[in-house]
């Protein structure tokens, strides 16, 4: 896989949502990886795009949805940054847990580590990026995560 | 892109053949108002058939838990029907899977309802 970068500032819409989703299945399918990585990985997309455009703009249309797939030899390395006020990782609760099984919300954060290799939150005052990290050729790092 | 559900009746259990993506959108809100518009008629016995759902995300499993914790909530039932391989996967890994009632044949799902 050669290193390329290709980035997209979107609106805060639910299109973007869809958008993101299958922009990311395309270029996982590109970088090579098989159809049910490609899905974990659209997804992922997926459910970022749905946490910036709700929770992080709001459907602001003065804020924007910042989506950045980059392909190294090794790695697709995928960020999505919003424009709110940072989300807070402490009030996530565990969708595990009995007493939130039945929550109807608070789940995607959770799917997301699920599907990805690698997953940094960076909240900030200026809005939140994530970052999601696929390895190739499935040299996986036992769904290593770390948030900041 | 979108889904659809249609509704039959079979031994006092309303079947709901969904179809398409259960998404953030209008796939969400198609079932929702589905369920609602049953459980406004007194239909309580309810059978969802998620055998042509090919996609659901986080806000598709937040509204099937709507769904089964409004249907219990007005003393009926709510019952899983024909699970593809990802939905199952995504309910396994949620821990949903052992909180809805999965059933994988219609015939014995209509007959596990209560009387």
């Amino acid at each position: 896989m050669s290193r390329n970068r290709v980035s997209y500032t979107l609106d805060s819409t639910l299109e973007t949502v869809n958008s993101a989703e299958t922009t990311a299945s395309r270029i996982a399918t590109e970088a090579g990886f098989d159809d049910d990585e490609v899905m974990k990985i659209s997804m992922a997309v997926r459910e970022a795009a749905v946490n910036a455009v709700l929770h992080g703009n709001a459907y602001d249309p003065g804020k924007k949805v910042t989506l950045a797939f980059e392909r190294t030899g090794r790695d697709l390395v995928i960020t999505i940054r919003d424009q709110g006020k940072g989300i807070d990782l402490n009030a996530i609760p565990d969708p595990l847990a009995p007493e939130n099984l039945l929550k109807t919300s608070g789940r995607g954060i959770f799917l997301i580590r699920s599907f990805m290799d690698e997953v940094e939150i960076h909240p900030s005052q200026a809005g939140t990026e994530i970052k999601l990290v696929k390895h190739v050729h499935g040299s996986t790092a036992g769904g290593k995560e770390a948030s900041q | 892109m979108t889904m659809k559900a249609s509704t039959r009746q079979i031994d006092g259990v309303t079947i709901v053949d969904l179809s398409g993506r259960i998404t953030l959108g209008e796939g969400s809100v198609i079932l929702r108002d589905t369920v609602r518009d049953l459980i406004g008629k007194g239909n309580k016995k309810i059978l969802l058939n998620l055998g042509d759902v090919n996609y659901i995300d986080s806000s598709g499993i937040g509204e099937l838990v709507s769904a089964f914790t409004t249907v219990r909530n007005q003393g009926g039932e709510l019952k899983l029907l024909n699970l593809t391989k990802k939905v199952h996967d995504l309910l396994q890994i949620t821990k949903l899977y052992t909180v809805f009632d999965v059933k994988d044949d219609e015939t014995s799902a209509v007959k596990a309802f209560g009387k």
